[in-house]
């Protein structure tokens, strides 16, 4: 929780440490030997495996750490966690790539002024970070998925309009038909009988006509 | 205003049409049917075998992609594999406990440890160093600190012990400030130290020697030897080294033992015949042998007790040998790899008996592969439990080959992983028409096969149906014939790799058509050291001269310096045949694919050496016509990057020189922009591409209103930076960078437009098409990636909407485009935040340019984002009108929306992703995408959906139903109201 437990001298932290130092501290430790360098060390967690020991899935086994852009890049331990080394102080940015998953990108800032002191934030939602605990945002699905069959796909395909048209002009009209006065009827059939049958021809030139 | 109408509806037609569709979206179940994915891992370095007590044999190897991978050694595929970091090289791997592979990258100062089993990082160690050296990663067996193993690094100067469990240094010793440069750890028997032997100095042998258990520095032997030594040692066994002194005319053999030394000189002229120039020591890990390379051969010396020199060997200079390798009873082999004109010659030596050899044997080897330049050697026990043995064998076309009792095993194609440059090629037209027969035999499987598909559509498919499907689809051998198609799908996708290797792959399922290592750009008398620079097209013939064969060209330089001569060499692009070469010749700065062709449809190129002369190419009479004539139309630029230069230059009159030469000619220097060195370096530079088709000049936005589209092939855009901020993101704090991007003519050397970003930085990606541009950067103060586009338009055409005026003839829609006439242009900008780091941006390109665009992004997870050009248009507000909405424009967010439906890799990852290649398909909606790295993929888009062909999902079965359904319908329609007027006739 203090900042002098976070830069303790040693570079590497042993599993042992992590599990000692208080969550709500950054652990960044100077880099020793090299007085410029600084190690940010964070840990990937994704939701539904364990976060400790093997049970990581297969696919997050390729999950890789990118700092500013591809400066440098590293891989998760089995259990979560990664460390750049020798990272200047400044403001810094890292990536993380999963297939399957969205990260936002971290904004972390390595104080000179204060040694070991890092704080972090996602970039997409502006949240700071507490602890450099990376989870994704979204998982991604990159496949449509297909829709389970229903009629009403069927129905709303160019075919089943056909159909359904078809249908109604079968089904519906010889009622339309038959509810219509016999007068009308009459009439209209004796429009027919003197136009003869209707043509294709006929009803093109008819259509110039009108037009 | 017709015309703007019909656009203005055309243009509604795409949005209607695209407009539930954002996105290009891929089911599952549609995988690998027009796409596929191929998985390289580069030129193998460094190879460790594990199979002995093994149920999976497999071969662990490190490359110069900087990829560490686990390959099955019986089918050589990929168990896993690991892309490291660009700057992170692999220096040295290995095999520790039997289940951790060990790398040591970065110069030795990262160490990691890998699952053998699953490749997943067990642990990773930061060992810093602080004087660059070689670095050394020493297994000790059956040695233990306290209960743990561990393994021991020297990396920059450092003597590192690290447990091999997980990764923690028990202790350190610095050798620099004892100015030791390590070469060899030690760890003789029975004692509980490790020596560390190599130089104290230019001219001191050095034995340190160092207490296993807490690195406490025990003593320092240091062996003055005057004449001094060169850097190159080998040694020999645990007290015995090689080492050639400062002339690097002479042997030194040394011998140690107990702080006593003995050093032995000897001349290579006394020992091997008419020696001249300078020896090397070849870096291998040979016992009880040295091997020396000389101009003319490689020797093989082995030292005597009283530590003279004897020749055991001499064979021809390019032969390659293994490592020694250790077998039962203490015995260790040495594999040699000879070549015997067109084979190659495997023997394998037991290092104590160089008179017989274990086994010879003569492998035929395809010579588009070249020569050998690595062997790895393995051995495994037979039957008659005598010793047999496979060798790993990288070839020159940095190809990967298991032989095994003279046969090739397996071999793959790692040459792929380093793709330079593509172009593509159409593949020959279909001679014979498709047989009658044939289409009836296939008939009812094709029914069939859309029967399966619909009961898919339906959700009424068995799960063996559905395998029954996929198989269908990925059979469909419609897509891997060798001939063009209607459209325009199948090609050849012809990639020049980093070997000088020219492959042509199919688009239909990415197999090699053909493959060739260019024989004029190999290491010859003539040409040291070559490289390749380019592909180009060289001539493509018209689609009516069917009988000829198009054909590429490849631009090399023989040297790795800018002024090194340069070649070229022609190839058939259907047979691969090489055609013609010329050179060497001059040097080549910059190659310029000139817009004529000769009659025979050959392109003209101007190459521009280093003195600013440019040469024409080919070197005919009729190339020489067509260019005079065109002379005072050929402009070109020229970029200096690092002296923040840019110049226009024209071609004037032939060359004066000694020889006179009419295919070259002067120069001269149009223009030149010179950035300020102290504000502003170039970082980035695009242009468009030049065989890109745009469908129309006008735009038609909201209000029947027109806008024209300043479209010029001559416009380039650049982007300068602070040259503070070139260092990348956490090097400099917002105050301290800008980022400064230009659009410029580059006949006039007018600066169009230019637009500084303040607190932005580098690096820029960028890609032109027809009048935009858009770019990627780094805005510091947001503290994320940004995109933004610049759209340019061309107002002196915006008063030709008047009707009255085009109907009297009073526009000016037909004077011509020139550099020269001062447009007046307008820009409109805008940008937006982009969540990724960026690798390459690309635009689709299409046939006739109608459709519409997307933006391909490679993202730093090594994935291809497909977006659509709308989320980057300038004219995007928060609240579109109506109108607007009309057209298409989109509600302004500030960020850019990364919909994974959209990712056009899906679930796949083009590892190490470098580019990304559109090739326009001949059907309009359809673009071919093909994205290079150290993987390969290759897919087909349709921006706006394939609204001139049905979709492969369209389904021919259920139509066939409706139709006969309809058929019969009209029948029984027909008989019932016979029926009926019968009956009404009746009555």
């Amino acid at each position: 929780m203090e900042a002098g437990s976070c830069s303790s001298g040693t570079t590497l932290l042993t599993k042992l440490l992590l599990l000692f130092i208080s969550f709500s501290c950054l652990w960044t430790s100077l880099a020793s030997g090299n007085g410029d360098g600084y190690t940010i060390t964070g840990r990937v967690k994704i939701p539904g495996t364990s976060s400790l020991g093997v049970g990581l899935p297969a696919k997050v086994s390729n999950v890789k750490v990118i700092l500013n852009g591809g400066k440098s890049v590293t891989f998760l331990r089995p259990d979560g966690y990664f460390s750049f080394h020798n990272v200047p102080a400044g403001t810094h940015l890292i990536e993380v790539a999963a297939i399957g998953y969205f990260f936002s990108p971290v904004r972390v800032d390595v104080s000179a002024r204060n040694p070991g002191k890092v704080q972090a934030a996602l970039t997409e939602t502006r949240k700071g970070l507490s602890e450099l605990v990376l989870e994704p945002l979204s998982e991604e699905q990159y496949y449509e998925i297909r829709e389970p069959f229903s009629i009403m796909s069927v129905v709303k395909s160019p075919m089943g309009l056909m159909m359904g048209f078809m249908a109604f002009v079968m089904l519906v009209m010889p009622k339309l038909v038959e509810n219509m006065d016999t007068e009308e009827m009459k009439r209209a059939q004796e429009e027919m009988r003197n136009q003869g049958v209707p043509s294709f021809a006929n009803l093109l030139s008819g259509g110039q006509r009108s037009d | 205003m017709a015309m703007a109408m019909s656009s203005r509806v055309l243009a509604l037609f795409f949005f209607l049409l695209s407009c539930s569709y954002l996105g290009l979206s891929l089911y599952e179940d549609q995988v690998g049917l027009m796409d596929w994915h191929q998985r390289y891992i580069g030129k193998v370095k460094h190879a460790v075998f594990h199979t002995q007590k093994a149920g999976r044999k497999r071969v662990v190897v490190s490359t110069e992609e900087n990829v560490i991978a686990s390959l099955d050694l019986r089918h050589g595929e990929i168990f896993w594999r690991h892309v490291l970091g660009a700057n992170d090289s692999i220096d040295e791997i290995d095999i520790a406990l039997g289940k951790y592979v060990i790398t040591l990258s970065s110069d030795g100062k990262i160490a990691r440890a890998w699952n053998l089993a699953d490749g997943q990082m067990v642990w990773e160690s930061f060992l810093p160093g602080s004087l660059p050296s070689k670095s050394i990663l020493f297994i000790p067996t059956n040695l233990k600190i306290g209960k743990e193993d561990f393994i021991l690094v020297y990396s920059s100067g450092i003597l590192y012990a690290v447990s091999s469990v997980d990764g923690e240094p028990f202790w350190k010793r610095d050798l620099v400030s004892e100015g030791f440069d390590a070469r060899q750890l030690v760890y003789p028997r029975g004692r509980n130290v490790i020596q560390v032997l190599g130089f104290s100095s230019d001219t001191q042998f050095g034995v340190v020697e160092v207490n296993v258990n807490s690195g406490e520095l025990l003593k320092h032997d240091k062996f003055a030897f005057p004449s001094g030594f060169s850097g190159d040692i080998s040694f020999l066994s645990s007290d015995t080294a090689v080492a050639l002194d400062s002339s690097r005319e002479g042997l030194v053999s040394i011998r140690f033992s107990d702080g006593v030394i003995s050093f032995q000189q000897a001349q290579i002229s006394d020992l091997v015949q008419d020696f001249s120039g300078v020896a090397a020591i070849l870096p291998y890990k040979l016992v009880e042998k040295v091997a020396v390379k000389t101009k003319k051969s490689v020797v093989f010396l082995e030292v005597t007790n009283k530590g003279s020199f004897v020749i055991v060997d001499n064979v021809d200079v390019t032969a390659v040998l293994s490592d020694s390798l250790p077998l039962s009873e203490g015995q260790q082999a040495i594999g040699l790899m000879q070549h015997e004109d067109g084979n190659i010659q495997l023997t394998v030596k037991l290092s104590s008996d160089w008179s017989s050899s274990l086994i010879k044997e003569n492998i035929r080897i395809d010579s588009h592969r070249g020569k050998v330049q690595k062997l790895f050697l393995n051995n495994y026990i037979r039957t008659d439990r005598s010793s047999g043995f496979r060798a790993l064998v990288v070839m020159e076309d940095h190809s990967l080959l298991l032989l095994q009792q003279g046969e090739i095993v397996w071999s793959r194609e790692d040459g792929l992983a380093s793709i330079l440059e593509v172009t593509t090629s159409e593949l020959p037209v279909e001679k014979d028409g498709v047989s009658v027969a044939k289409v009836e035999h296939s008939l009812f499987e094709w029914l069939k096969g859309h029967l399966l598909k619909l009961k898919g559509t339906l959700m009424l498919a068995t799960p063996d149906d559905i395998g029954a499907i996929q198989k269908l689809r990925l059979q469909s051998s419609e897509k891997n014939k060798m001939t063009r198609d209607h459209n325009g799908f199948r090609k050849l996708i012809i990639v020049l790799t980093r070997a000088g290797k020219l492959f042509a792959l199919h688009t239909g399922d990415g197999r090699i058509v053909w493959s060739v290592l260019l024989s004029s750009l190999r290491e010859s008398e003539t040409c040291k050291a070559p490289r390749v620079l380019n592909l180009l097209q060289w001539q493509v013939p018209h689609h009516h001269a069917l009988d000829e064969n198009p054909s590429i060209v490849v631009f090399g330089r023989c040297g790795s310096t800018l002024d090194a001569p340069g070649v070229y060499t022609t190839v058939d692009a259907y047979t691969g045949r090489e055609l013609s070469s010329l050179g060497p010749f001059h040097s080549i700065a910059q190659i310029i694919p000139l817009p004529y062709t000769d009659s025979k449809e050959q392109r003209l190129h101007l190459v521009m050496d280093t003195e600013w002369r440019a040469h024409l190419y080919p070197r005919t009479t009729e190339a020489l016509t067509i260019f005079h004539r065109e002379l005072g139309n050929t402009y070109w630029y020229s970029v200096e990057a690092d002296n923040g230069i840019l110049r226009g230059h024209a071609a004037k009159g032939n060359c004066v020189l000694q020889v006179s030469d009419e295919y070259c000619f002067d120069t001269r220097n149009l223009w030149s922009i010179v950035f300020p060195p102290e504000s502003e370096k170039i970082i980035a530079t695009t242009n468009r591409r030049l065989n890109e088709v745009v469908h129309t000049q006008a735009k038609v936005v909201a209000d029947q209103d027109v806008m024209y589209k300043y479209i010029s092939k001559n416009l380039i855009f650049v982007a300068t930076t602070t040259p503070k901020a070139v260092g990348g993101i956490g090097s400099v704090t917002p105050d301290e960078s800008k980022l400064v991007v230009h659009l410029v003519d580059t006949i006039t050397g007018r600066i169009l437009h230019r637009m500084t970003h303040h607190g932005s930085q580098g690096p820029v990606h960028a890609v032109f098409s027809e009048n935009w541009v858009v770019y990627h950067y780094f805005n510091l103060r947001a503290h994320r990636y940004e995109m933004s586009v610049i759209e340019i338009y061309d107002q002196s055409r915006a008063d030709n909407k008047d009707v009255l005026k085009l109907v009297l003839g009073k526009h000016n829609l037909t004077s011509p485009i020139s550099s020269y006439s001062r447009p007046e242009v307008v820009t409109k900008q805008q940008s937006y935040f982009f969540s990724h780091s960026v690798k390459a941006i690309a635009a689709t390109s299409t046939a006739k340019g109608i459709t519409s665009k997307q933006l391909l992004i490679g993202t730093i997870s090594d994935q291809v984002l497909a977006l659509d050009k709308r989320f980057l248009d300038p004219r995007r507000t928060l609240n579109p009108t109506q109108a607007e909405k009309e057209e298409g424009i989109i509600p302004l967010t500030d960020s850019l929306p990364i919909i994974p439906q959209s990712y056009v890799t899906h679930a796949y990852k083009v590892e190490g992703l470098r580019g990304i290649v559109t090739i326009p398909a001949k059907l309009e909606s359809t673009t071919l995408v093909f994205v290079h790295g150290v993987d390969l993929f290759f897919t087909r888009l349709a921006p706006s959906k394939t609204y001139d062909s049905l979709t492969e999902d369209f389904s021919y079965a259920l139509l066939l139903l409706t139709i006969v359904a309809l058929v019969m319908a009209i029948f029984v329609t027909w008989i019932l109201s016979e029926r009926k007027e019968l009956q009404e006739k009746w009555r």
